[in-house]
């Protein structure tokens, strides 16, 4: 097991230093030298730019100022933000847990309707129900999530005037940030009322960013949950006599988990992608949002930061996929 | 040639979905294609006296503008006719594009093995360990905004499953005794890659490349929804819709037309896909 896991992390490494080799010529690549971007329309004289350029390190080699960047990265030091003059980790840190509560919603809605739909319609197969939890996932994978995202604002926030339109927490309730987390935070503090208040404000986004994932979610547990059913031991349990309900439910239904949770973990990269979208429509300050408003900014240090961040919450995250499926299933662990 | 496509046919027919995908398909390549005879408008001419107008159904609609018109007057039917034709076209251009540098960087990576192998296969994972509309955030980012470089920001993050796609089926080919005989008989590796060897990793490469076409208008509307594709007043669909928004409450209609379109055409490639696979690739069943 040990072995396991210290291959699977030694490929990583390529791999890390590979997207620092990408977020380090993101920022050479992009039209502009990096002091114009930052001084902006104002000129200066060539002396002076000569000295800033030297305070950078950019007058330096190419491969020594990688060198200088991956030194900084590994230390933690990811540069500072051209608008705040933060460093960047640091503003990272500050709205990760915006994006990870509105994550865990989105993949919870999506379990908590994709899970029995998927279950139904392979134990209903063929039949009008199966049909309709096909057709609805087909759809609810093709969606343009921002449209989706505007036609609930539309439908429930301007029509209906059941849900806040935008944001984490009306202009009502101040909660201090201890862990982040709003729910957390705001079940902790005294305001009375602040933690539904978050709670609404969480479900329309979470359903938006939920819906792609639910709709893959559905599509595999059905798949997975034929397969299992087609094998020799639920046979046997059919022959024992033991009802529907107790086969699928009991025996069935963990076997067919185990690609289930493997696409769960998958979805991760796809909730961070569309987590950008989300975040736009609802104005939720996240991550999403600040690297679109870091590219709006030419704030190109933040983006680079932010992209490299991003990638490595990706591959911890499916290293740890990885491992547990390893954990679980010894044939992959012991597989060449 | 016309046996195999016949049995294929009597596959594909089989599934519902898969021909109405194809139906829709059709109908919106022949709309794109004559956008400027099917469209009623030009799509930039602006008709100052019907601002805003809602669909002809509705009560103070126009049968002129049977789904109403935009903030400055513009036939909607006639900005999304001809948002078909440019969504069709960057699934054309990034389709090939990513189909092209994809299955040469595959062919190059499982026919020979070794170091090319190693080198491309890590460097695919490294455009795949970023989520992908990030990376083609990025890309258009550097590139600049515009609907070509959209749409080449769509392909840079479509090739590595092009690329991987056809390395495992050339791998799985390569030791084939086909392939032995055509190399015994001369054949240089040139042409056993692409004349031996590629046709007969085509099946699931034809699935990938229809799928891609939804993914590409997906991603290209989504990037021309953020201000970073297509620009304003090009009558993308994404384009339409983002410059829409604050029309929001008063004028569902600006908002909801754009949106349907892309999810129909998604919803059309994504069938016709699925009905493919089924049909062409049986191990791929589900």
């Amino acid at each position: 097991m040990l072995k396991f896991i210290a291959t699977r992390i030694a490929l990583l490494i390529p791999t890390f230093l590979g997207v620092t080799l990408l977020a380090f010529f993101l920022i050479r690549l992009v039209p502009g030298d990096p002091i114009e971007v930052r001084l902006g329309e104002r000129g200066i004289d060539p002396a002076r730019l000569e000295e800033m350029r030297a305070q950078l390190g950019l007058n330096k080699p190419l491969l020594e100022q990688y060198a200088d960047y991956l030194g900084g990265v590994l230390t933690g030091d990811l540069g500072r933000s051209l608008i705040t003059q933060t460093p960047v980790l640091h503003e990272f840190a500050e709205l990760f847990p915006a994006t990870i509560e509105l994550s865990l919603c989105a993949i919870l809605f999506a379990l908590i309707i994709g899970l029995p739909a998927g279950v139904l319609a392979a134990v209903k197969r063929g039949g009008p129900l199966d049909h309709g939890v096909m057709a609805a996932s087909l759809t609810g994978y093709s969606m343009p999530i921002f449209w989706w995202g505007l036609l609930l604002i539309l439908f429930f926030s301007v029509i209906l005037g059941w849900t806040p339109v935008s944001g984490r927490l009306s202009a009502a309730y101040y909660v201090e940030p201890v862990t982040g987390f709003l729910l957390i935070d705001s079940w902790m503090s005294e305001e009375e009322g602040a933690f539904m208040d978050a709670l609404h404000h969480l479900v329309l986004p979470s359903i938006v960013l939920g819906t792609i994932p639910l709709a893959v979610i559905a599509r595999m547990t059905r798949s997975s949950m034929l397969e299992v059913l087609g094998e020799d031991y639920i046979r046997t349990a059919r022959a024992k006599g033991l009802g529907l309900f107790r086969i699928v439910g009991l025996h069935a239904l963990r076997n067919a988990m185990i690609p289930v949770v493997t696409v769960i973990g998958l979805q991760v990269g796809t909730l961070l992608a569309g987590a950008i979208l989300t975040e736009t429509i609802f104005a939720w300050p996240g991550i999403g949002k600040w690297l679109i408003e870091s590219i709006n900014r030419r704030d190109y240090p933040a983006l680079q930061g932010g992209v490299l961040l991003v990638a490595c919450v990706v591959m911890l995250v499916n290293l740890a996929v990885d491992l547990i499926y390893g954990l679980l299933n010894p044939r992959i662990r012991h597989a060449k | 040639m016309t046996t195999p496509f016949l049995e294929f046919w009597s596959h594909f027919r089989r599934n519902r979905g898969a021909v109405l995908g194809l139906f829709i398909v059709l109908a919106l390549s022949f709309v794109a294609i004559f956008a400027d005879i099917v469209a009623p408008y030009d799509p930039a001419e602006q008709f100052r006296d019907f601002v805003l107008l809602p669909p002809a159904w509705i009560d103070g609609g126009n049968w002129a503008f049977p789904l109403g018109t935009d903030d400055i007057g513009r036939d909607m039917l006639s900005r999304l006719i001809h948002g078909a034709r440019l969504s069709l076209f960057i699934g054309l251009l990034v389709v090939t594009l990513s189909l092209a540098v994809g299955v040469a960087l595959g062919l190059l990576a499982g026919f020979y093995g070794g170091a090319s192998d190693t080198l491309i296969a890590r460097f695919m994972d490294i455009l795949l360990s970023l989520p992908s509309l990030l990376l083609a955030i990025v890309v258009a980012a550097i590139l600049g905004p515009g609907l070509v470089n959209a749409a080449i920001a769509v392909s840079v993050v479509i090739v590595p499953h092009y690329a991987r796609l056809t390395r495992a089926s050339v791998m799985a080919e390569r030791g084939r005794e086909y392939v032995t005989a055509a190399r015994l008989a001369g054949a240089s590796d040139t042409r056993l890659m692409l004349v031996t060897i590629l046709p007969n990793c085509a099946a699931p490469l034809i699935v990938q490349a229809t799928l891609g076409f939804s993914t590409a208008i997906l991603d290209a509307a989504a990037l021309g929804f953020l201000g970073l594709g297509a620009q304003p007043p090009t009558p993308e669909w994404g384009t339409m819709l983002s410059s829409s928004l604050q029309f929001l409450q008063r004028a569902w209609w600006v908002v909801t037309f754009p949106g349907l379109s892309i999810l129909i055409t998604v919803l059309a490639f994504n069938l016709m896909g699925d009905g493919l696979r089924d049909a062409l690739d049986p191990k791929l069943k589900r």
